[in-house]
């Protein structure tokens, strides 16, 4: 095949570029939504600029943005790899197929794919164990709600998602063995209006907390106007709201893990890994918490998250129930990343039915 | 399950909030199509209202000023639509999606700075006595002011396409533009006046998402409610009172459906929020025996061709 | 006083011509836009315009432009035949959806048997999957006089929750650790749609090239097509010539309905692969305005689908190396809407100086 064999000429043409070190490493981000999102992929863009602040003239970064999930991706990862990149970040799980099929045919690049479980001699995978942020998160909301209902705003019902509801729902309950959730599924990661409204709903039957798992400030802005309900930042800081509901917040962080791939590229050190990290490693933020929420708890939230950060402490350690009431850990026991990665079933104790 | 979370009061009161935006961008569209022109722009003029008053409101601290900004904006890129379809004589439909396009582009190109600000609050009105009624102040007296006007300009609309000679004028041109021309009634004219009052309509609907019911700016924050706006007028077969009785069923049914998730109600999500959809095609099929419904030009080209 | 004086015959030569005009205009204006972004305008345009085709990388993206092409000519096509007789299918975007679901659905029910009837099987079942859901605006005109416009554009948010729930329920990979989205139909030899994937050929290329044929003859050398046109131009002289109403809508809107579903269906078994929430990415409003832009003419919509899809690559290439932001991308697609939509005019109207008496 004649373009076949083009495209192994270029690959290795491209291979050879990479060989002289006098070129900047060249790094591709490929985005699933604008970069004026305001949170996943605005957080990705700052993972961006970290890159670009760290290194200099030494790294040149391009983005494409708002990219579909499908063929547009592949041809945007095709694109970058055709410019040059050295190594590309696709930042959206439905990118997965796409990545390891552009992969295959560059085995010179390096890819890196957020939130999949596909790897290959160059593609790692990576993604944040936000569940941990929300075991501190429901622990805080467990101890400030004072109707003891929480809402709960998710998106899609996805494993990502339950674990989220899971963690939350688990420390909140330890602090606060009345609380109840009460979540609603906006079937959206971005609609302003309708989280708004999810949030509004929420508040209206009786809910003073507000955690949410989509993607825009609308809920923190249904909260601010409620008055006294509190919520936290989402994806990023949403430091806007600290004068207001946001008593803290989880963020993503992945500038610290670009920089170091970034560099493993640099240094002929890149390898294929799969990372899941959490607070400890610095992937997974908390933001700062504000006056609102009383010293004993906010000592007892940076306990916790200490105890996170080092390890002595797994959000998910039996002994815990499911929702139907069978066993599933015995206590001290802790749950596999195999189980936690699939979650598709509510803990015990959490009312309502996982749709579908 | 525990129904008796859910407050009627507020779930009204709530809903009526969530209608404003559709409400809003489809009374213009009304008037759009009652003088027989079908402008599919109506998502695009929106966002343009959208960033257009978030921007102003932000700037100058005042929503007011925003608010107007917005329905500045929405009737300025309403006026490409003029150029293409009264001037260029180009085909409505593919003028309307190719502005929906340029709006959501344009927008997201002005907003780019705006991100993660907040625009200055929008008083609600707060009357004395009124509002402090069981149930009615809640629901009917305790708003922000643009939800009035979006009630109000359905009233107006109403007594003007019924009872004023302008609105006859209007209603003939929509109805047979030829007879109307023939009649000496300038038919461009009419139509480019009605077309400019559906943006700036749109552009206030776009305004209330982005300073009222949301209130913040993001790329393509309007998702998809101008398409929604659209469908509206033909729910309400062409008539301002069912245009906002059928905003307020919209609305009605995405706030329960929320509240019933949250009481706790097993509910299949993705059917329940078709069914608006599925509502408006069952309503279509009972009106489209009353033929009188939709203005008899809709669409058309007019040229005068002497 | 300047009057438009309309055609006796639309302009041959300005209709070869305006296109060309619209093109130079956007660049231009599109130019001044990227300017004041600050961006080189004339590196920009050329980025867009000129490297997809004939830069360094061309080899890679002009099967490139199959891929994105071939969806919105073969729905255009389709759309193009109603639009000529008065028929407003614009919900092309749900029809597309469900011919997915539908002939996706079928491949995925075999599995994991592999034969060679699973793809023809699969390709029926996509065209019958727009084909009904086109068909119940038909019907519903057909028998109640409903608008048509409407009833396709309200079955088209219809058609996208069935997407999400299909993604997550029915459809959703087992294997795939409870993520929403089906299995990779590319991954098994039966479902796969791709011809040859280096070259951008999958079966839905093929689709839409056999389809501008079809229609080019269907509206040139056929009865049918000959009452399409008349009923467009000439609805009261359409009836004396014996033309059943009703079988038009029918048809027309049908076959639009059936192409949008074929389209939807090669598209998940050869370049998206699988079901997905976010399977839908607008290829059937697009193709409504590439319909336009190809005047309804089979060969002018095989050219703006080519067009699209040119403003599609080379605007994702502009992004990457000049780090021009989508929007703006977008707002350079809207131009040259815009301007392709207005310097029509020139092909049926003839632009002249009058003196005092008006219209």
């Amino acid at each position: 095949m004649k373009l076949t064999s083009l495209f192994t000429s270029a690959a290795m043409a491209l291979g050879l570029a990479t060989g002289v070190m006098a070129e900047p490493t060249k790094v591709g981000f490929v985005y699933v939504g604008p970069v004026g999102d305001g949170g996943w992929t605005y957080e990705h863009d700052k993972g961006r600029q970290a890159v670009e602040a760290e290194f200099g003239d030494d790294v040149e970064t391009t983005f494409v943005e708002s990219v579909a999930e499908g063929p547009d991706a592949e041809r945007v990862m095709t694109q970058m790899v055709l410019e040059g990149a050295d190594l590309i970040f696709t930042t959206s799980f439905g990118y997965m197929d796409q990545t390891i099929n552009v992969a295959k045919k560059f085995p010179n690049v390096r890819f890196e794919h957020a939130t999949g479980y596909k790897t290959a001699d160059n593609v790692s995978v990576y993604s944040a164990r936000f569940y941990e942020g929300r075991a501190i998160q429901g622990m805080i909301a467990g101890e400030m709600t004072k109707t003891n209902i929480i809402g709960y705003i998710g998106s899609f019902p996805i494993p990502e998602v339950v674990r989220g509801i899971n963690s939350a729902y688990i420390h909140a309950k330890k602090v606060n063995p009345d609380v109840r959730f009460k979540i609603v599924w906006a079937y959206t990661w971005f609609d302003p209006a309708k989280e708004a409204d999810a949030a509004k709903v929420l508040i209206e039957q009786g809910a003073d907390v507000i955690l949410q798992h989509t993607d825009s400030t609308a809920p923190l802005a249904a909260a601010a106007e409620a008055g006294n309900v509190i919520g936290f930042g989402q994806a990023s800081d949403m430091a806007e709201y600290t004068d207001g509901p946001r008593v803290s917040s989880i963020i993503d962080n992945w500038g610290p893990y670009y920089i170091e791939r970034t560099k493993a590229v640099m240094d002929g050190t890149w390898e294929t890994v799969n990372t899941w990290d959490g607070i400890g490693a610095g992937m997974v933020g908390i933001g700062a918490m504000t006056d609102k929420i009383p010293a004993d708890v906010q000592d007892a939230a940076n306990a916790l998250k200490a105890s996170i950060a080092s390890g002595e402490y797994h959000p998910f350690t039996g002994p815990l129930k499911k929702q139907d009431g069978s066993d599933w850990l015995a206590e001290g026991e802790v749950a596999d990343d195999g189980t936690l990665a699939g979650m598709n079933f509510y803990v015990e104790g959490i009312e309502g039915d996982i749709p579908n | 399950m525990d129904l008796s979370a859910i407050n009627p009061v507020l779930l009204v009161a709530s809903l009526m909030v969530a209608a404003t935006p559709i409400l809003l961008a489809a009374i213009g569209e009304l008037v759009v199509e009652k003088a027989g022109i079908l402008n599919l722009g109506v998502e695009g003029m929106m966002i343009i209202g959208a960033i257009c008053g978030f921007a102003v409101a932000v700037q100058t601290d005042s929503s007011t000023l925003g608010f107007l900004a917005a329905a500045i904006g929405g009737a300025v890129l309403s006026l490409l639509f003029v150029i293409l379809t009264q001037v260029a004589l180009a085909n409505q439909v593919a003028s309307g999606l190719a502005l929906t396009l340029f709006g959501l582009g344009l927008s997201a190109l002005l907003g780019q700075s705006f991100v993660g600000l907040k625009p200055p609050p929008t008083p609600e009105l707060n009357i004395p006595f009124l509002s402090d009624i069981p149930v009615l102040g809640p629901i009917l007296f305790s708003h922000d002011p643009v939800l009035y006007l979006g009630i109000a300009i359905v009233a107006g609309v109403w007594a003007a396409l019924k009872f004023t000679r302008a609105g006859l004028i209007l209603r003939a041109v929509g109805e047979n533009h030829d007879a109307a021309h023939a009649l000496g009634y300038k038919v461009i004219r009419i139509r480019i006046m009605a077309i400019l009052f559906g943006g700036a309509c749109a552009g206030l609907g776009g305004a209330y998402i982005s300073l009222v019911r949301v209130p913040l700016w993001t790329e393509g924050m309007t998702a998809g409610v101008g398409w929604i706006a659209l469908a509206l007028v033909v729910f309400g077969s062409w008539k301002p009172w069912r245009v906002l009785l059928g905003a307020y069923l919209f609305g009605g049914v995405t706030v329960v459906q929320l509240n019933l998730q949250a009481a706790g109600v097993a509910i299949p999500v993705e059917y329940l929020a078709m069914s608006p959809y599925l509502i408006t095609i069952v309503v279509l099929v009972i009106l489209s025996k009353d033929k009188s419904s939709a203005p008899a030009s809709l669409g058309r080209i007019f040229h005068a061709s002497h | 006083m300047i009057v438009l004086e309309k055609r006796p015959q639309p302009s041959q030569a300005w209709s070869m011509a305006t296109p060309l005009i619209a093109v130079l205009a956007t660049m231009f204006f599109g130019g001044l836009l990227f300017l004041t972004l600050g961006k080189n305008p004339i590196e920009a345009i050329r980025t867009i315009f000129y490297d997809p085709l004939f830069g360094e990388f061309a080899f890679y993206y002009r099967p490139q432009l199959l891929v994105k092409g071939a969806p919105l000519v073969l729905i255009a096509i389709g759309l193009s035949l109603g639009f000529k007789a008065g028929i407003w299918n614009i919900g092309a975007e749900g029809q597309y959806i469900m011919g997915a679901i539908v002939g996706a659905g079928i491949g995925l029910a075999f599995y994991p048997l592999e034969a060679w009837y699973i793809l023809p099987l699969m390709v029926i079942g996509g065209a019958f999957g727009g084909w009904i859901w086109a068909m119940i605006p038909g019907i519903l005109k057909v028998r109640f006089g409903t608008n048509e416009i409407l009833v396709s554009l309200m079955l088209v948010y219809v058609a996208e929750q069935l997407l999400a729930s299909m993604s997550l329920g029915l459809l959703k990979n087992p294997e795939g650790h409870g993520f929403p989205g089906s299995r990779n139909l590319n991954d098994y030899a039966s479902t796969n749609g791709w011809i040859d994937q280096n070259v951008g050929m999958h079966w839905g290329v093929v689709a839409a090239l056999i389809a501008v044929i079809f229609a080019y003859i269907l509206l040139n050398r056929h009865m049918l097509g000959f009452h399409i046109r008349l009923t467009g131009d000439a609805p009261r002289a359409a009836k004396f010539a014996g033309v059943k109403p009703a079988r038009l809508i029918l048809f027309t809107l049908g076959m639009s309905g059936a192409l949008a579903g074929l389209a939807g269906l090669f598209e998940a078994s050869g370049p998206a692969g699988q079901i997905t929430i976010d399977f839908s990415t607008g290829y059937g409003f697009t193709a409504i305005i590439v319909a336009f832009l190809g005047r309804l003419h089979p060969v002018g919509i095989l050219l703006a689908g080519a067009l699209m899809a040119l403003t599609y690559i080379g605007g994702d290439i502009a992004q990457g190396s000049l780090g021009l932001p989508a929007a703006a991308i977008q707002v350079f697609q809207g131009m040259l809407l815009f301007f392709l939509l207005a310097f029509d005019l020139l092909t049926n109207f003839r632009i002249r100086l009058a003196s005092g008496k008006v219209a």
